[in-house]
This record gives C-alpha cells, structure tokens and sequence, in this order.
C-alpha cells in the first residue's frame, strides 16, 4: 500500500463521556484524580474531570491505524496537548498525509474539541 | 538550593534505577485497553489473525508502552526518580498541579505477551516560572526509555506543567446589617438620602435614636434635624482583632461629636490608625451597600 502525500485520513469522532475519561485513565493505569474525580478536579482549577495523556496517545495511535490497517506498523506517536478535553466534549480527529517515502509516511493528525485545539501531533507509520 | 540548581543536580545523576513493570506485557491489560480506547485491530485481540499477521503472533499495542511501567494507585515513585523528584520539590514551592503538555514516544519494536518491560528515567530541563493559562508553573522535561533483558524497545519525551492554580475569587464581601426597627427608620432612611439625621424630642437631640425621651414622656412624639454632618472625633477603637466581615484589618472606629451637640458613632474611612487623634475634625459620609442599606461614616475633614 502506497499513498501520496496531502492524502486525508477520514475523520474519527469520540464522545469524551464521563465514562470514557475514566475507563480510558484506568485502562492506561493513571490514577491522578483529575481524571476520574470530579470534585478533586474542579478544587486543582478545572471544569470537570479531563482525558489524560496516555489516551490521546493511544487514541491518535488508534485513528491512524484504523486507516493504515491492521499490519501498519506505528513507528511514533509526537503529540503536544492543547485545551483540555473535558468530560461531556466532543473530540473529532482529522489527519493528512505530510509526507511519503514509499511504505514510510508522516502523517499530521489534530483532534478538536468544543474548546479548541485539544491535542496536535505527528505519527511515523510504515504501511504494509 | 533554588529549584534550577535541584533541577541540575537531579540531571547529572543521568537515568535513574529502573523501575520493573508490576506484571509482564499479559492480554487482560491490552484487552481493557483496546476496549476503553475502542481500537479494534486484532492483532492486539485477535490470535488467528496475528499469527498469519506480519507479526508472526499477538502483539501488544504500541502506545501502551508507557502504561506497563505506570504506578499502582498506592505506589510512591522510585526514591530516585527524576520526575517524582521534581513533582515533590514543585509541590513544596506551591506548584501544586500537574498536566502532560508534550509526549513523544518512539518504538523500536512492538512488545508481546510475556515480555517484561523496566523503564529508566532521565531529567533533561526544567524550565520555569512561566506564566500560562493555568498559572503561573515550571515545564518538566524527562526522556524515558524502556528496555526488555536490556533491549531498548521504546522511549520517550515526556513533558509536564507543574503549576499553581489560581486562587478561587472570594465571594462578594457581606456585610454586617443593622436592625432596623420604627424608631431607627427615619435614621436609616436619611442616610439612603445622603442625609445624617438626629432624632429630635422638642428642643432636646437625642442619639442613638430611641422610643422616648430622656424625660419620659409618654405622650411626645419625635421629629428630626438633619446633621451638617461636621464634628470632632471624640473617641475612637482601632480594630485588630477578630476579622469583621467585608471589613480589612485594621480599621478606625470613631465616636464623633457633631456640630449639633449629639455624638455619632460610625467607621472613619481612609485614615491611618496613627493619624486619627481626639479633636481630629471629620465631616459625614455615606456608604451605599445596596438598594436598600447605606452606612454612616467618616472622612477626614482635608
């Protein structure tokens, strides 16, 4: 599978639900209080509970191998956080290819929520 | 030691001891994983399909690499890691709260079941105070690698925020409200006016306003003049103690004898306690706490 650059990845939405906030901090193994405890949040500064880093890590994994397919190989995952994702937001990733060197493509992925910017990054991937 | 000479002692030391991964890479924590993040490629799931996979077999996600060596719920951090090193400095500084802003993970490989996974860290910056939308706080900066039987198989950049929230605004001040009852009324209602009214019993002033006159009549009944509201400070508090709501400490309680002949007692607003003295004169002031209550005070007479 080759692709040429400026390719766009179809979108992915995810509804930031309080029981996603919490599953996806857990199943990640962080147990910072800001992501699982409401009130603990809102005392530190923040509107509610908020997704942890180790997800949008995974998750920017996940919606760059959901179109690269399942024997792409992720070579690395870049991201820098932007506005917080709170729970009750809405998250919608989107994605194009940067740049193609054969089966080795970067692509730039951004995932939006009500707020903003919420996580920017990179991911190498070699696809199959 | 500031926190930049801690920050570059911590850096010296170089990678710390490793910190072993609880369990071995296992597919009850890549199932809860997979399904939390809704990621549905099976070769994280799906045996069959992994062994005609590239992969030869099941693999665990990449971006898991960082969560086999995550802390427990109740698991302080190594006494030597860099990052926990830092977080308790900062928490003592007041830099209470933390948030991820950078993580850049590299693979060198995907992990499979039964792996056993240590993670080494190292402190590259610390950087700071900077002021942000947080607050004002320090960027962290450690670069982790993890290793399987001393194989480097992912590392990472991993930068944090550790800030001191902002304090949360106080509510609007309150204030202390007077009773107001039919014999103080007219007193209260004046002062809405802007006017310092004193009860009047025929030719006698009496205040604070009451329900008969010093002589006792049980038929008299009271008017008013009003104040020029100019006087002489004729006795007065300094308040220190205890906090007085809507009030900053300290503030200047002045008994004011008016022009009039009667004594006032009200705050004396905007003087220093060592500037007030007996026979200072002040003139009325008035202020307005909202629609339906003003206070009695003094200014200075300048």
């Amino acid at each position: 599978m080759t692709v040429a650059e400026g390719t766009e990845l179809p979108p992915l939405t995810i509804e930031a639900t309080p029981t996603f906030v919490v599953s996806t901090a857990l199943a990640t193994r962080d147990f910072q209080d800001v992501h699982h405890d409401r009130d603990s949040a809102v005392a530190r500064g923040s509107k509610d509970i908020f997704l942890n880093i180790l997800t949008d890590t995974g998750l920017v994994q996940r919606f760059v191998s959901d179109w690269a397919g399942p024997e792409a190989l992720i070579r690395s995952v870049k991201i820098r956080l932007g506005v917080p994702c709170y729970a009750y937001d809405t998250l919608t990733f989107t994605g194009r290819v940067v740049s193609a060197d054969g089966h080795d493509v970067v692509v730039s992925v951004s995932g939006v929520d009500s707020l903003g910017e919420h996580v920017a990054g990179t991911v190498e991937v070699t696809l199959p | 030691m500031t926190i930049e000479e801690t920050a570059r002692e911590i850096a010296a030391r170089g990678e710390c001891a490793p910190r072993l991964a609880r369990d071995p890479v296992n597919q009850a924590m890549v199932n809860n994983w997979v399904e939390a993040i809704g990621d549905t490629n099976p070769v994280y799931t799906d045996p069959e399909f992994a062994a005609a996979s590239v992969h030869k077999g099941l693999v665990a996600p990449p971006a898991m690499a960082q969560v086999w060596t995550m802390g427990g719920l109740n698991v302080p951090r190594g006494s030597d890691d860099p990052l926990g090193l830092m977080m308790e400095l900062l928490d003592e500084a007041g830099f209470t709260s933390v948030v991820a802003t950078n993580s850049e993970q590299t693979y060198h490989r995907y992990l499979r079941p039964g792996e056993q996974v240590e993670a080494r860290t190292a402190l590259e910056s610390v950087v700071g105070p900077k002021r942000t939308a947080l607050g004002e706080g320090w960027f962290v900066t450690t670069r982790v690698r993890w290793y399987v039987e001393g194989e480097a198989v992912a590392e990472m950049m991993f930068r944090v925020l550790k800030f001191r929230p902002p304090a949360p605004k106080p509510p609007a001040a309150p204030v202390l409200r007077p009773v107001i009852s039919k014999d103080t009324e007219f007193f209260w209602d004046g002062l809405r006016e802007g006017e310092l009214r004193i009860q009047r019993w025929g030719e006698t002033l009496r205040h604070p306003p009451g329900p008969m006159p010093p002589d006792g009549s049980l038929d008299a009944k009271p008017d008013y003049v009003v104040a020029s509201g100019r006087g002489t400070v004729f006795s007065y508090v300094v308040h220190h103690h205890p906090p007085v709501p809507g009030k900053d400490l300290p503030f200047v309680v002045a008994l004011v004898e008016l022009e009039e002949g009667v004594r006032v007692m009200a705050e004396l607003l905007d003087a220093a306690p060592d500037e007030v003295h007996i026979g200072l004169p002040v003139v009325a002031a008035f202020v307005r706490v909202d629609e339906d209550l003003t206070l009695p005070a003094w200014k200075v007479a300048r």
